[in-house]
């Protein structure tokens, strides 16, 4: 069936299985092969999108829910300024090793900062709670979305 | 907060990751972001069962489905002579089942399709009857007389039995207990876990017809190791196999190995003469590719009443499951598992290791354990917790006691290991400082009162990683050393191949580092290439925290090659002897002139030129090396935890983790601390959540991400870290390597303070993971086997 989905800002239609799932659509069909895909069972959550700006696990969602839809991925965080506020928390704090959860987990952390630009550690862990990394034991993760907060509040960046 | 204050140091340092630019944009290239025209998708139908044998196979439905392009199964494979496949440990393993089925999810069938849902389809589609089986899910029933026999593929095997393998000297060890004051036994388990990176295993075949030429692009912490393999096993000619490791979503050991996709994905692009993608999903992950420990040991310590340990002595049952797949080198079947006598001065000590058959998953080694290192750590900090319930000593004063002491190294274990550089005290003080340790057992004291349960617990670990060294060990003959390249070009810029490859480990910066620190050209001029067999030198890979040890050796000593060729050519250019010279970061200028010097981008051009050079050298600053290791290098660590106990829910809060690691000269600390933060998550995990168990079927019950449960962000605490410093004597720039320390240390540390907190219920051993029914059950007393269902 047709779907018209807003992918960072740029609509695209195409006629899709019933059963294709977003992440899928996401990665074969539009090329945006910066979100994951990890576990089937959302436990993971590297293939996390925002649709209409809350973070989903884009394993679980059909491409067909998206139709009229936004959805936000890692492509779309970097603005015409640069890196937002989140890739760079992440690159000065070292909140990554092999990459494959950080976009999943950038996303959430934008989704956070919008809802709360102030979180203290314990709102970021457990915002991140639903996610998974092998590689940071979460510390440094945190550390970055605080930079990002941090930095954000001084440099009145807005995603 | 850890901020970098200098992001590109002329060196050592801080520096922010080069490849983190990639990454933070979503840019990364894993295997599954792999597109080739005409590229089609294969998947495996799987096992239900653990053992039955394969009656029938009918594929012609699933062939008929439009859009399907092969179906392989074992029958063809076998015309093929590729249906069985050598592994690491000289056994064989099944790529597609023929007879029977020996594990649940075992590869029976693949289908090549135009997309990975039609090949799901298809796979529906395929008739197989099975002829269920009697089952082996329990190690300890392998060898019982009338145990049904797995490897029946192999003439002549009538039992289950792989291995006897011993260490160290037992009758001295026996003579020791003989005559021992106390002698304290336990059974002490380390169940089956997985490393489960959070990328699965993948792999893109793309065979050339014309040329002959195959390109593979998979999930391997090994590129080098695979290409020659895949030459020996499908007789292709290795110099026209390419094997391509490009980003890895995480390896710990779990991508070390060949597994039958990477096989099948080769076998269909050959088949249908387009490239095959390959890429299993979690439960695939989890079931059917390389778990790791499933020891079950039984350790006796030998000591004086007051607390001297005189020998310790351990027997193993390993369960290898159904075929003897471990990664490790070829000599040694247990691993490094015989380091076990771990940081103590013991008198004696010898282990006997048997391995098993079992109708489970491959694999053994994996999951950042230095080949079997972690168990090793784990038994002996157990082993030590015990006595020290036993002698009714604090396990901070038993271990301080028994420690090596920094006079003592270079030292010889009692099996035989040669530790290179130490100072175990000064770390354990440092860790106890940390913590406030008296306070925090006077606090415990308090609370007991109250009927409150806290618990401290340690761990202090000996690692021996950087395998290895050539006459000492080698992986299905190929022998342990590592090369480097290292060009200059014209302008200073330069460009180093590795053939180690990174999975996080941050190779690109901290590889470019070295060079830096040697050469004194920026970290940003220095490109570093790894992960394509057909752009780097040979050399076995990234695991067992080798990569520091072995390739950051081969790194520091060709850019000292270079060094070398670059003195020749600045002598010429300023006319003195190359004697003359003196070094400085990035610079040779005339002893006693320093202003009279030339930089090493001002060589690097003069090299290149039409500048006479003395008779005999050849111009350009090129070099290459391969680095043997003269030994291991030996990091060790100090952790502290602190947890407490909600006796009525068993549930566990782990409220501090301290770690200090000594992982000799630290070439970038933020990267070292990342990834000691990361090994102590895995720590938690293991001791408190992580468990494959199976049923007596042979069903796996930790099959999916909800059934095998990884730490979150809100098990772990925020880990607190400290650092001591003994370079490594025998490595050029000192290093040691650290990738797996707080992995094969952290378990125990977490362990050790839940039985701490359950003191007060007379429990002095519970296995993990202690998750909170099992830590209800223990302070209960009714501890369980917690690696079946049935028990």
């Amino acid at each position: 069936m047709q779907i018209t989905v807003t992918v960072n800002g740029e609509q695209h239609t195409r006629d899709v299985e019933p059963r294709l799932l977003l992440v899928h659509f996401l990665r074969n069909e539009l090329g945006l092969t910066g979100t994951h895909w990890g576990c089937d069972t959302s436990n993971c959550g590297v293939c996390t999108v925002t649709l209409d700006g809350v973070p989903v696990k884009s394993c679980t969602v059909l491409a067909v829910m998206a139709d009229g839809k936004q959805v936000g991925t890692v492509e779309g965080l970097e603005g015409p300024d640069g890196l937002d506020p989140v890739q760079q928390g992440f690159v000065q704090c070292h909140g990554l090793q092999c990459g494959f959860c950080t976009p999943g987990m950038m996303i959430t952390a934008r989704a956070l900062l919008n809802e709360n630009p102030d979180p203290s550690e314990q709102e970021i862990r457990e915002a991140i709670s639903g996610q998974l990394c092998r590689c940071t034991g979460y510390e440094n993760i945190v550390r970055s979305v605080r930079w990002a907060a941090e930095h954000q509040a001084k440099e009145g960046a807005q995603p | 907060m850890t901020v970098t204050e200098n992001p590109t140091p002329m060196g050592f340092g801080r520096m922010h990751r080069k490849e983190d630019a990639r990454f933070v944009r979503g840019k990364g290239n894993y295997v599954d972001d792999i597109q080739l025209p005409g590229m089609l998708h294969g998947s495996f139908l799987r096992s239900p069962y653990a053992h039955a044998k394969i009656v029938s196979i009918d594929t012609s439905a699933a062939e008929a489905l439009p859009g399907v392009k092969a179906v392989i199964t074992g029958a063809t494979l076998e015309t093929l002579k590729l249906a069985w496949m050598p592994t690491l440990s000289y056994d064989t393993q099944a790529v597609l089942a023929t007879d029977k089925v020996r594990f649940q999810n075992q590869e029976v069938a693949f289908v090549v399709a135009e997309n990975h849902y039609i090949a799901r389809d298809a796979l529906e589609l395929i008739e197989v009857e099975y002829e269920p089986l009697p089952v082996i899910a329990d190690a300890k029933q392998a060898l019982a007389p009338g145990a049904p026999v797995i490897r029946d593929d192999k003439e002549g095997k009538t039992d289950n039995h792989i291995f006897d393998w011993s260490a160290g000297d037992k009758e001295k060890t026996a003579a020791v207990f003989a005559e021992a004051e106390v002698v304290v036994a336990e059974d002490v388990l380390y169940p089956r876990v997985h490393p489960s990176p959070l990328e699965t295993c993948g792999a893109v075949a793309d065979f050339d017809k014309v040329s002959g030429k195959l390109t593979i692009y998979s999930t391997t912490q090994a590129p080098h190791a695979h290409r020659t393999v895949y030459a020996l096993v499908a007789g292709l000619p290795e110099h026209k196999i390419r094997v391509v490791s490009p980003d890895i979503g995480g390896g710990f050991g779990g991508k070390v190995g060949i597994y039958p996709g990477y096989v099948l994905a080769i076998v269909g692009s050959i088949v249908t003469g387009k490239p095959v993608k390959w890429m299993e999903d979690r439960n695939e992950h989890l079931t059917a590719t390389a778990f790791a420990r499933d020891y079950h040991m039984r350790g006796e310590i030998a000591a004086t009443k007051d607390g001297k340990i005189r020998a310790l002595r351990v027997n193993v049952l390993a369960d290898h499951g159904a075929f003897n797949g471990t990664a490790q080198p070829t000599k040694f079947p247990a691993g490094f598992f015989h380091i076990f006598t771990g940081s103590y001065d013991l008198e004696a000590a010898s282990c006997d290791v048997t391995g098993v058959y079992t109708n489970k998953a491959p694999g053994g080694v994996a999951y950042a354990c230095s080949f079997r290192i972690t168990e090793a750590v784990y038994l002996v900090e157990r082993m030590i917790d015990v006595l020290a319930y036993e002698l009714k000593m604090d396990p901070a004063e038993l271990r301080m006691k028994n420690l090596l002491k920094p006079e003592q190294f270079p030292y010889t274990t009692p099996t035989g290991w040669e530790y290179d550089s130490g100072d175990y005290p000064k770390a354990l003080r440092l860790a106890m400082d940390m913590v406030e340790y008296e306070k925090l057992r006077q606090e415990q004291a308090e609370k007991r009162e109250r009927g409150e349960y806290m618990g401290i617990g340690i761990s202090f670990f000996t690692e021996g990683v950087g395998a290895g060294p050539r006459k000492h060990m080698d992986i299905l003959g190929l022998g342990m050393a590592d090369g480097a390249e290292l060009r200059v070009h014209p302008t200073g810029k330069a460009v180093l191949r590795l053939s180690v490859q990174t999975q996080g480990q941050g190779h690109e910066t901290t590889f470019a580092q070295i060079v830096a620190e040697e050469l004194g050209i920026s970290p940003d001029d220095i490109e570093v290439v790894h992960g394509d067999t057909d752009q780097t030198p040979f050399g076995l890979g990234t695991y067992g925290s080798r990569s520091t040890p072995v390739s950051g050796a081969a790194t520091a000593i060709v850019a000292r090659k270079v060094r070398d060729r670059a003195r020749i050519v600045a002598s010429a250019m300023l006319e003195v002897s190359p004697d003359d010279l003196d070094w400085e970061k990035g610079r040779f200028f005339v002893k006693g002139d320093p202003d009279q010097g030339k930089t090493i981008q001002e060589i690097a051009m003069a090299a290149h030129s039409s500048l006479e050079l003395p008779e005999g050298v050849e111009g350009h600053l090129d070099a290459t090396t391969v680095y043997n290791p003269p030994n291991l290098t030996y990091p060790f660590g100090a952790y502290i935890c602190v947890v407490d106990v909600d006796p009525a829910t068993g549930q566990v809060k782990v409220r501090r983790f301290i770690a200090v690691d000594d992982c000799g000269v630290r070439i970038n600390p933020m990267i070292v601390e990342g990834q000691v933060h990361g090994g102590l998550a895995d720590g938690i995990g293991m001791a408190l959540m992580q468990l494959m168990a199976f049923d007596e079927d042979g069903n796996h019950l930790g099959a999916s991400l909800m059934d095998y449960l990884l730490p979150t962000a809100l098990e772990c605490p925020s880990w607190e870290l400290g650092e001591t410093v003994t370079p490594s004597p025998h490595h050029p720039i000192g290093a040691k390597g650290v990738g797996e320390s707080a992995t094969v240390g952290s378990p125990a540390a977490v362990v050790n303070a839940v039985l701490d907190a359950l003191k007060p219920f007379g429990v002095r051993h519970a296995d993990m993971p202690l998750t909170p029914s099992n830590v209800w059950r223990a302070a209960q007393g009714r501890p369980i086997r917690t690696d079946l269902a049935i028990s």
